[in-house]
Parts: C-alpha cells; structure tokens; sequence
C-alpha cells in the first residue's frame, strides 16, 4: 500500500502528457491495455457481489482500504481496456484524503478524450465506480467526524 | 432498384439510406447493429417531413380538411400494415408504441381475461426481455407462473420438450421467430400446430422476423403477432399488435382515454369498437404513416431479394469467419438470419467492442437484453453483428479484419 506523494492535479498531467503522444485512438487503447496489464490483479476474495458496483456491458469490481487518514482503492473488471481506465482512476485518487477524492476535479478524464467512456450512456461501471469511490470518501468522512 | 436480372443494384440502394454514408472518427460507417434498430430510407424520411409540414392535424376528432387527411393516411396505413402480413381485416391490426408495447399489451388483457391461479404461461429460452418480463409481472399478479422450452447447445430450441411442457393449465404459448440474440429462426409453425392440437392460442414475437422474410398470419395462424416499426426500416415509437378478431373482441382494454372510448359517463364506459379498443390517447400517426412507407419500400425491392442478399451475406459471413479462426459463434446452424453472434477467444466482448467503434463498425456486445440465453450458454455476453440487405461483403470484410485487429491488440 503505497502512499500517493504526488499531487493529484501533477498525476493527472502526467496522464495527460502519456496520451498527448498519441495521435490515433489504437494507440490510446494499446496503452490502456498495458495500464490494465500492470494494475495489479484483485484477489479473487474481493470479487463478490458486494464489491461489483454496476454496469451490464462489463463488470467493476472496486474495494476500499482506509489507513492514516487515508483512502486506498483495489478494482479490476474482467475487460481490459476498462480495466485500464480504473488504472488511471486508482493512480488518480487511491492513497488521498477523503476531501481530497471528494473535491477532485478529473480534468484528465476529458483532456485524454476518454469522457466517452465514461458517460452515463455507456454501462460499462466506470461511471459507477468513480461515484462509488467519491461515496467511500464521503462515508469515511462522515464516519471519522462521529 | 432491381435491374432485369433481378440483380441487386447495391449502389443504388445503400443511396437510399442517408446515414450510410456517415463518417465516424473519419472511417465510413459500416453499421452492423441492424437488429437493435435499422436505418430508414429517404422515402420514410419524406413521408414523416410531408405528415409533418403538409396535413398534420389530430385523427378521427377534427371537423376540419386537415384532420381528414391525417385520418385517412392514417387508416390507410393501418391498410398497409394489413396486406403486409395479410391479416383477414384491418380491425385486428392495432397500432402500438413497439414490440415491447404490445407485448404488454396482450400479457396485461388476455391474463385479466383468461388467467388464473395456478396457470401457466410457456415461453422459450430464446426470448428477448420484452417476451419475459411482460409475462411474469402478469404471473404474479394472477398467481400464475412462467414454464420455459430449453434450447440445444446449438441455438435451437428442444421441441421434444414441448409435448411434457403443454399441458391442461397452459394458457398461451409466447415465443419468438428469431432469436434476437442469436440470429436462429424458430420453428414457429410446428410450435402452433402443437398448441392449437390442444385449443392453446400463441403469441409471436416477430420482432427479428417481420424485416427478414415473408410473414402472412393467416398461414401461420397465430393467435397474436407483434413487431416494432424502427426495425424494419421505419419510425421508432410505432409498433403493431396483429390479434385474430375473436380473441381481441374478448380481451378488455388495456389503457383507458380518448378514442378507445364509445360512451363516457361518471357510471361507466363503454368501449369503441376495434382496434380503437386498444388505441387509447393520441395514436403516433405519423410513425404509422411513416411505417406503411417503409413497408412501401420493403416491396419496392422485394422480401426475396432481400432474403436471397441477406442470406449470401451470413454465408459470406460465416466462411470469412471460419477461416481467420479464434472465433466462437453461437446459434451457428442453417436455418438463420443475418445475424453474427460470437466470441473471440479470450478477448470480452465488450473491449472488442470498443474498439471495431473506433474502426467505424458499429456493432452490439453484451446480453442484447436476453439474459436467460447467455446464462444457458455459460456466458455475460456476444459480439452481434447484425446485417441486412443494404451492407456487403467489402463489410464483412472490414469485420473480418477488425476481427483480426482485436486479436493482434489483445495479445
């Protein structure tokens, strides 16, 4: 469980630089299948019902960790390239504070053309998962007040 | 459209078809999700833009020209639908919103009619959705319950079963023409002959049949037939509910407004005659106007040529298939229409998917709204390919190769 030193918005430019050098969007899903490839895979244990947040074209599964403050996320989906996507995602906001998810702004998600994906006309969970990971922050802030 | 050798002019006829010429992500749109819905041609775009800008005015209440027009267009529409199908009278032809709406339809008044405690409905493994749960929600409120005709690892359904499934508390038999999920043509005849053997009426969901070859009712000799416009080349928000009189003159209505009325007072209400019976509110008029075109148009070229085009596509199809290997079809008998289901081997179907869209195929991945299929066969989804007599074999060929993409990629 690494802790996310680095920035939030400095993460998020770094993705943005990774797809600035594609030109064609082949090549953008051949990276995010070498994302999904490196993302490292969910024990078997976590997925369950209880972690699957929903979807119908591809199933999301995404479990969350706290520790000093901070949130940790585990998530896999048996598609690759969404798979990639919640690589991006967990790189993003896994290892912050639960008003850092909760204030984030993904400016990446659109500079990296990757919005399509995650509109509320594609079921695929990605959308689901990125509001069940703001929901985690906002319960484990919730729970830490009382 | 057709020349004297009674030989598709392809050209010709893809010209009809404004969206065909598309660019998505600047690659030429080679639409394969025909059987979600199809696109229209330019004569159905001109029927809907002429009801619209030349006579448009409400039906079978206006003193005036206009809703004369309207009226009458639309009665003849309801004509059209009628020779199409060739229903014995245009009073069993009732305009609905879809497949889905007649469906609903016919599950909601036969079963306040004709169900109860302890009956039972039979359905096959192949249905859509919209031939499930229509009926189970009716089962529940009848206390009554679904049986279900399982399907072959090939696709087609066990009809041996039949004879042990039928029996004395079977109230109507529900299945489908096509498989939607799967492209398999359903022995629809035999089935009715084995109800009717025991005074069972059928419901025919013809959603995947009416676009892909001849359908005459009579012959069949269902009790109900059912389609949506939007995939037969028209409107989307039109559909229609063929029902033998006898059967729609015993069933109450299933929504209550104007027009499906006779006599309104605060006692009670007496109910129009057919079809208005079960046209209740302002029909969708000009998607009915808009389908007969469509149905003007499907004759123009002619359902066998179609069939005989469509048919040289899925053999086309299945041999380009067969010989770039790593692919996995479902439902891949004979007796089919132009429709491709399968699976890359190791690749979800939903990344493949994702990226023939970024090679401008559109086609469909997941359940196609027929769970209970994909649960028979072990798996969450297909890649469906769905063709029709406007694609080609230069399609299939891109297919092919973005086939051959997804499995380079996902390597």
């Amino acid at each position: 469980m690494s802790q996310n030193d680095t920035g939030i918005h400095q993460v998020q430019d770094e993705i943005i630089d990774e797809f600035s050098l594609f030109d064609n969007w082949m090549d953008r899903y051949d990276h995010l299948i070498e994302e999904g490839k490196e993302l490292p895979a969910m024990d078997e244990k976590f997925k369950k019902n209880e972690y699957l947040v929903e979807g119908c074209q591809s199933r999301v599964w995404l479990y969350p960790e706290s520790s000093d403050g901070k949130i940790y996320f585990k998530a896999d989906s048996d598609a690759i390239i969404v798979r990639g996507i919640i690589a991006l995602l967990v790189k993003v906001l896994s290892g912050r504070t639960p008003d850092e998810i909760i204030d984030s702004d993904l400016y990446f998600i659109e500079k990296t053309g990757l919005s399509q994906n995650l509109s509320p006309t594609r079921s695929n969970g990605l959308l689901a998962m990125l509001k069940q990971m703001k929901l985690y922050a906002i319960a484990y802030k919730a729970k830490e007040k009382s | 459209m057709i020349n004297k050798y009674n030989v598709f002019d392809i050209n010709k006829i893809r010209s009809n078809f404004p969206v065909l010429s598309t660019k998505v992500y600047g690659r030429q749109l080679v639409y394969f999700d025909n059987g979600a819905t199809t696109q229209k041609p330019e004569s159905v775009i001109k029927a809907l833009t002429e009801a619209y800008s030349t006579y448009y005015s409400n039906i079978h209440r206006g003193v005036h020209a206009l809703s004369d027009i309207s009226s009458e267009k639309y009665e003849a529409a309801r004509e059209r639908i009628r020779s199409f199908i060739n229903a014995s009278s245009k009073e069993e032809i009732v305009f609905t919103a879809g497949t889905t709406a007649s469906i609903n339809l016919v599950a909601f008044s036969f079963g306040e009619r004709y169900i109860s405690s302890g009956d039972e409905v039979l359905l096959s493994t192949l249905e859509h959705h919209a031939n499930i749960v229509p009926w189970q929600m009716m089962c529940e409120r009848r206390n009554a319950r679904l049986r279900v005709i399982p399907v072959n690892d090939d696709g087609t359904l066990c009809l041996d079963e039949l004879d042990h499934l039928i029996n004395e508390r079977t109230k109507i038999v529900a299945v489908t023409q096509v498989s939607n999920a799967l492209g398999v043509m359903v022995p629809v005849r035999k089935i009715i002959e084995k109800a009717h053997n025991n005074n069972i009426p059928v419901l025919v969901d013809g959603a995947q049949g009416i676009q892909h070859g001849k359908v005459d009712v009579r012959e069949l000799d269902c009790e109900f037939y059912v389609f949506s416009g939007h995939k037969v080349y028209g409107p989307t928000g039109i559909g229609v509910l063929y029902g033998k009189r006898e059967w729609l003159e015993s069933m109450p209505p299933y929504q209550g407004g104007g027009d499906m009325v006779d006599r309104v007072t605060f006692k009670g209400t007496t109910y129009n005659k057919l079809p208005f019976k079960f046209e209740a509110g302002t029909a969708n008029f000009v998607g009915a106007i808009g389908l007969a075109a469509a149905l003007d148009y499907i004759e123009s070229i002619g359902m066998e040529n179609i069939v005989r085009q469509e048919s040289e596509l899925t053999n086309y199809a299945g041999e380009r298939f067969e010989e770039t290997g790593g692919v996995r079809i479902f439902g891949n008998i004979k007796e089919k229409i132009s429709i491709m289901s399968f699976l890359i081997d190791k690749v979800h179907p939903y990344d493949a998917g994702m990226i023939l869209d970024k090679m401008g195929i559109a086609v469909r991945t997941g359940a196609h709204c027929a769970q209970p299929i994909m649960t028979r066969f072990g798996i969450d989804g297909t890649i469906r390919a769905s063709m029709c007599f406007y694609n080609t074999k230069e399609e299939v060929d891109m297919l092919v190769e973005g086939i051959d993409k997804v499995k380079t990629m996902m390597l």
